[in-house]
């Protein structure tokens, strides 16, 4: 947005999809940075939340496409699962190579976002109902498989050094390297989101789907794509969990599904569709996990972090809310036109 | 006399036992305004749904420029220069104008996979449109279009179509929700669009707009065409009568169906 220098001002940055998330970030640092001390503003303290933002950060993004997109996926939870198992079963009961493992999870996750994209399009059922069906559906097919093939509900995987390196390595001792493949999937999404034609049909999609048709969009081959990402990248974050901590265990995912709807909502993006920003994603994963790591390193009691994300959640909202406001009501100063 | 650009010849469209149009004969030319005229329920968005490719008629054609063809979808509606406005339709209130202005069609620049949205020349290129139109009031293309008043998101619409290269542009009721000033609004951009040779197929059920701006009125009664007449050839009372007059023909076909209703309903009098 360089062109945007001639007209820069603080206006212009308030009327932002990700204003509000930017300032709840601020606020849950300095909160956090006062009450947490040293410890939180420590590497360490900063791996502590960044890990956590970053496996929940590869699903939020997709997520968040598809939420702008007036669509919404929470099979995550048990595609997240799915993926860990699948590479496990793959690669470490049957020891085959773990680049099949990989592929198979992957796979997977790709398979049923196709089925929900597929689901959602032809029976025009909503999307939360769908996927509520596939999250069941494939919670059901994880633990009765892995216990019919494994005999057990857990199952462990060695990598290689390359995988390990690739997807399970702690930089610095602290750090995951999922922090990276989360900036990665970042730069990608919001490449995609905003400088590309496919960010524009995204943002019509959300807006009206029967004009965004109208307009010659391929609305039922962009939504089963969005699933699909949704899908691939719900199985990395589950595959590369396994290879990190050389174990996956059928149920653990579900907790990903609110948080990601969370941290979308907080990041700015209009539940209804049609608006939002893929940094305004980035900075609600980031207060979220904040909020949820940082609490550790206060003297309060972990338990009151829910009640930090609740009211989080709501100010976010309304906040969110206001600047959309501001943002529409915006009309240029006579003087400011330019031809 | 011209070939028509739109011309249709006896369309009938049913969904299964219940009839919505009936032998509809249409054309509309170059640089002229149809006006359909019809209350609610008399077949109007059927017949705009056809002729957009929504729906395929049971029977007739439709001929475009004497040529027949056949809308299996919108797209291909689209493709042949048919263009639907609907209220408020194909613009999105959260995007700016410039990109709103163009979904699907994107300008880019760049090159493989990094082409990139040009929102520079987007931008350009909606005001542009927009003001050749003559809504000199946007000015800037980053605007969301929420934030514009009815009136001007219609404009807006309008110019979309035409910027694409529209032939026949259908507008639906495009006035119906809009104050007086800004009705006059949208009816001087179609009587723009007119000047440079569209054909305006114009669908409202106040006859005040359609008297302004049209050349020639269509007024749709249950279905059918009860009324077809050029400009100058009917007064405006004499319009509304008619509306008003198929209204009453319905009240009083209704009155006779109830009757005839209510006497099956009972049982047979004995003889």
């Amino acid at each position: 947005m360089t062109s945007d220098t001639p007209r820069f001002s603080i206006g212009s940055l308030l009327r932002r999809p990700e204003t509000g998330s930017f300032l709840g970030l601020a606020a849950v640092f300095i909160f956090f940075w006062i009450f947490g001390g040293a410890k939180f503003a420590s590497p360490s303290g900063a791996a502590g939340w960044l890990n956590v933002a970053a496996s929940l950060g590869i699903v939020a993004i997709p997520i968040g496409l598809l939420m702008i997109a007036g669509e919404l996926d929470i099979s995550i939870g048990s595609l997240i699962p799915a993926g860990s198992m699948t590479v496990a079963i793959t690669s470490g009961y049957f020891e085959l190579p773990i680049m099949l493992g990989i592929g198979a999870a992957l796979g997977l996750g790709g398979l049923v976002g196709f089925i929900n994209g597929m689901l959602v399009v032809r029976t025009a059922v909503p999307s939360f109902i769908v996927t509520l069906g596939t999250l069941f559906a494939v919670a059901g097919l994880l633990l009765g498989l892995s216990v019919l093939i494994t005999g057990t509900t857990s199952v462990s995987i060695q990598a290689g050094p390359t995988a390990k390196w690739l997807l399970g390595q702690f930089i610095g001792g602290v750090y995951q390297v999922t922090i990276f493949w989360w900036i990665a999937v970042a730069l990608c999404f919001g490449f995609i989101l905003h400088f590309t034609r496919y960010g524009n049909w995204i943002l019509a999609m959300g807006g009206d789907k029967v004009s965004a048709r109208n307009a010659g969009i391929p609305t039922e081959r962009m939504t089963i794509i969005l699933f699909m990402c949704s899908g691939v990248c719900a199985t990395f974050v589950g595959l590369s969990q396994a290879i990190l901590y050389n174990s996956a265990q059928v149920s653990a995912g579900q907790s990903y599904i609110f948080n990601a709807i969370i941290s979308v909502v907080v990041g700015g993006v209009l539940l209804t569709g049609g608006y939002g920003s893929v940094v305004g994603i980035v900075l609600g994963t980031m207060t979220f996990a904040i909020v949820n790591q940082g609490i550790y390193y206060t003297p309060f009691d972990a338990n009151w972090a829910s009640l930090i994300i609740g009211v989080l959640l709501l100010l976010a909202v309304l906040m969110n809310n206001t600047f959309r406001k501001m943002a529409l009501s915006y009309v240029p100063k006579k003087k400011e036109a330019r031809p | 006399m011209t070939t028509p650009i739109l011309k249709l010849s006896d369309i009938n469209k049913s969904f299964g036992p219940i009839d919505v149009l009936h032998d509809i004969n249409l054309e509309v030319r170059a640089g002229e305004v149809l006006c359909l005229l019809g209350d609610n329920g008399a077949g109007k968005s059927t017949l705009i749904k056809i002729l957009s490719g929504v729906y395929q008629p049971s029977s007739g054609t439709i001929e475009m420029q004497g040529q027949p063809e056949v809308f299996a979808t919108p797209r291909a509606a689209a493709e042949h220069g048919i263009a639907t406005v609907h209220q408020f339709g194909g613009t999105f209130p959260l995007m700016s104008i410039g990109r709103s202005f163009f979904v699907g069609v994107e300008p880019t620049k760049g090159w493989g996979p990094f082409k990139v949205f040009d929102r520079q020349t987007a931008n350009t290129l909606a005001v542009k449109a927009v003001q050749s139109l003559g809504i000199t009031r946007i000015t800037d293309g980053d605007r969301l279009v929420g934030g514009l008043s009815g009136g001007e998101r219609q404009s807006l619409a309008i110019a979309r179509a035409v910027h694409f290269g529209a032939r026949v542009l259908i507008l639906d009721e495009p006035t119906a929700a809009l104050g007086v000033k800004q009705a006059s609004h949208v009816l001087r951009i179609v009587n723009e669009a007119k000047k440079r040779g569209l054909a305006v197929i114009f669908i409202t059920h106040q006859v005040m707009h359609a008297m302004a701006v049209g050349d020639h009125f269509a007024v749709l009664i249950r279905g059918a065409i009860a009324a077809d007449f050029r400009k100058g050839e009917k007064s405006r009372e004499e319009i509304t009568d008619l509306m008003a007059g198929g209204e009453t023909m319905a009240e009083l076909e209704a009155q006779i169906d109830t009757y005839m209703d209510a006497h099956s309903g009972h049982a047979p009098q004995p003889a």
